[in-house]
């Protein structure tokens, strides 16, 4: 009796989580319908999501593209098909690995750093005074970060896809042995429009999945510096969590036979 | 407790002008624990009411009631004759231009710099010209006491009595007709404590402005107070022009005003404890 009441009690907890993050979405999406509109805090939230996240996502994608030609090496060369190695990383890079680790990568990066900014402001009752100078919070510094999201992780995945391929591309050529043109050749032969949109629309869903987490768990952060800590762990592994798991049902979505 | 010396407080208001605010069986309570127990409250226009009480006796859950930062589980409140309790978005930020609030550590704006934060209503919100914003900006600090020069710095950068100065100088620079103090004077030092008190009362004057400031400095309550009122336990126990308060009759009110150790707060205190 005891367990099932726990178990209870967990979904119970869960459910009325689910209610929060979607009422917060919902008042953070509604709040764009009346002015005034702050065009400078989404263009701040965008240079931020997008320019300074380009070091790290430039890093994980080559080293990424890289390994993945390597592993894919030893693995085909086996039974002798190695000429697969290019699509092998383009595909890789374009549906899964492109959109995933960058989603992750901006988790660590975006999502810490909202929950630890908009919780400070929180615990400071920097929120409030907000409210008080006739500001609505969500308006202001929830729904310019979840657009930014949305608009910035496909251009970073784009970007992610490219330097992920020349990561292969390098490891290929100079390591392994390949032809350049061959190789080239081979990458675009068999790449798919839908491949790289279907990466891009998973970014997008992953960018605002990052900014609404970081986001949400700093807004609702209580108590001081602890519960910002707190808000911030909660931010990356809520938002890494969700990731993977939108990107298993975006996967159905669009690959399902 | 006895309360039998304590006058009704709404029948306290002051007839210094019209009512402004008034509040009606406001009840608001956290996880099961009672903050507010059907407080009823009238401020007059003019007045300066200071609500004093112990820490966690519910004087901030008082205010931000009003401001609509809590919203109270039951009861009314109204601001010159208009229910405020459960209205749109959009309305709140209406009334909201109305008032004017000063917190416990400031609340500046960390990502702005100091006449970014006294201008930002002016600027988002009345659509004012950034350069012009910067010109009522520098004229508010001087207001405050702070020079020009003060500008373009950032409040990290500022020792905590300029903070208060510049957050009071962003509470007033929209000139509300209502200013709530949350603790003005902690933190600070008791010369800086005093300035700010002198600011306080020089600022709603100058604005003809309803003040409502919570404090538990009674120096600060003494200087700045038309009339006060305290909060134990979720209710109000006294209520009363400031010269009163020395002579209130209210063995709580005159444990707190004089600060003594010994007295029914702490009695109640120690059998809650037991």
């Amino acid at each position: 009796m005891e367990f099932l009441s726990t178990i209870g009690r967990i979904f119970l907890l869960f459910v009325a989580a689910i209610g929060r993050v979607t009422l917060f979405t919902w008042w953070a999406l509604i709040s764009v319908f009346v002015p005034p509109w702050y065009g400078k805090q989404t263009v701040r939230s965008m240079v931020e999501i997008g320019y300074n996240s380009l070091p790290v996502i430039g890093l994980t994608a080559i080293f990424t593209g890289a390994v993945l030609a390597l592993q894919s090496y030893s693995g085909f060369s086996r039974f002798s098909a190695e000429s697969s190695i290019p699509i092998v990383v383009v595909l890789s890079i374009t549906r899964e690995l492109g959109p995933v680790l960058a989603g992750l990568m901006v988790a660590g990066r975006i999502g810490a750093s909202y929950a630890a900014e908009i919780g400070t402001m929180r615990v400071t009752e920097q929120i409030d005074a907000l409210t008080t100078l006739s500001t609505d919070p969500y308006k202001y510094l929830v729904f310019p970060r979840l657009l930014a999201g949305l608009l910035m992780l496909p251009f970073l995945v784009l970007i992610a896809d490219i330097i992920g391929v020349f990561g292969g591309y390098l490891v290929s050529i100079h390591e392994l042995g390949f032809n350049p043109t061959t190789y080239l050749k081979n990458t675009v032969q068999y790449l798919e429009r839908r491949d790289v949109i279907s990466g891009l629309v998973k970014a997008s869903a992953f960018g605002f999945i990052v900014t609404l987490m970081g986001c949400y768990h700093g807004f609702h952060s209580r108590g001081g510096a602890q519960g910002v800590g707190s808000a911030t762990t909660m931010a990356v592994v809520s938002a890494s969590i969700m990731i993977l798991l939108a990107n298993y049902t975006l996967t159905s979505l669009f690959f399902a036979k | 407790m006895s309360n039998s010396s304590a006058p009704a407080p709404s029948s306290r208001a002051a007839s210094a002008g019209e009512l402004k605010i008034r509040l009606r069986d406001v009840h608001k309570s956290f996880s099961g624990k009672v903050v507010l127990d059907g407080i009823d409250l009238d401020v007059a226009e003019g007045e300066s009411l200071v609500v004093i009480g112990g820490s966690g006796s519910g004087k901030s859950v008082l205010i931000k009631s009003i401001l609509g930062l809590v919203v109270p589980e039951r009861g009314s409140i109204k601001v010159d004759g208009e229910e405020i309790t459960h209205i749109s978005r959009a309305d709140r930020r209406e009334v909201m231009k109305k008032f004017g609030m000063l917190f416990q550590g400031g609340a500046l704006f960390d990502s702005l710099n100091v006449w970014e934060n006294i201008a930002f209503s002016l600027i988002r919100n009345h659509r004012m010209p950034r350069k012009q914003a910067r010109e009522v900006a520098v004229e508010k600090l001087h207001a405050v006491g702070l020079s020009a020069d003060v500008a373009a710095l950032y409040p990290a950068e500022l020792s905590g009595g300029m903070q208060k100065r510049v957050a009071l100088a962003r509470a007033i620079a929209h000139n509300p007709a209502i200013i709530f103090f949350d603790e003005p004077t902690t933190g600070l030092d008791p010369i800086m404590a005093d300035v700010i008190n002198d600011l306080i009362v020089e600022c709603t004057r100058t604005l003809g402005a309803t003040a409502i400031s919570i404090t538990h400095d009674m120096a600060s309550a003494r200087k700045i107070a038309t009339r006060v009122t305290m909060l134990y336990q979720g209710k109000l126990i006294w209520d009363g022009p400031a010269a009163d308060i020395d002579h209130s009759g209210n063995p709580y009110m005159d444990q707190f005003v004089h600060g003594r150790a010994e007295g029914p707060i702490t009695r109640e205190l120690q059998l809650k404890a037991a």
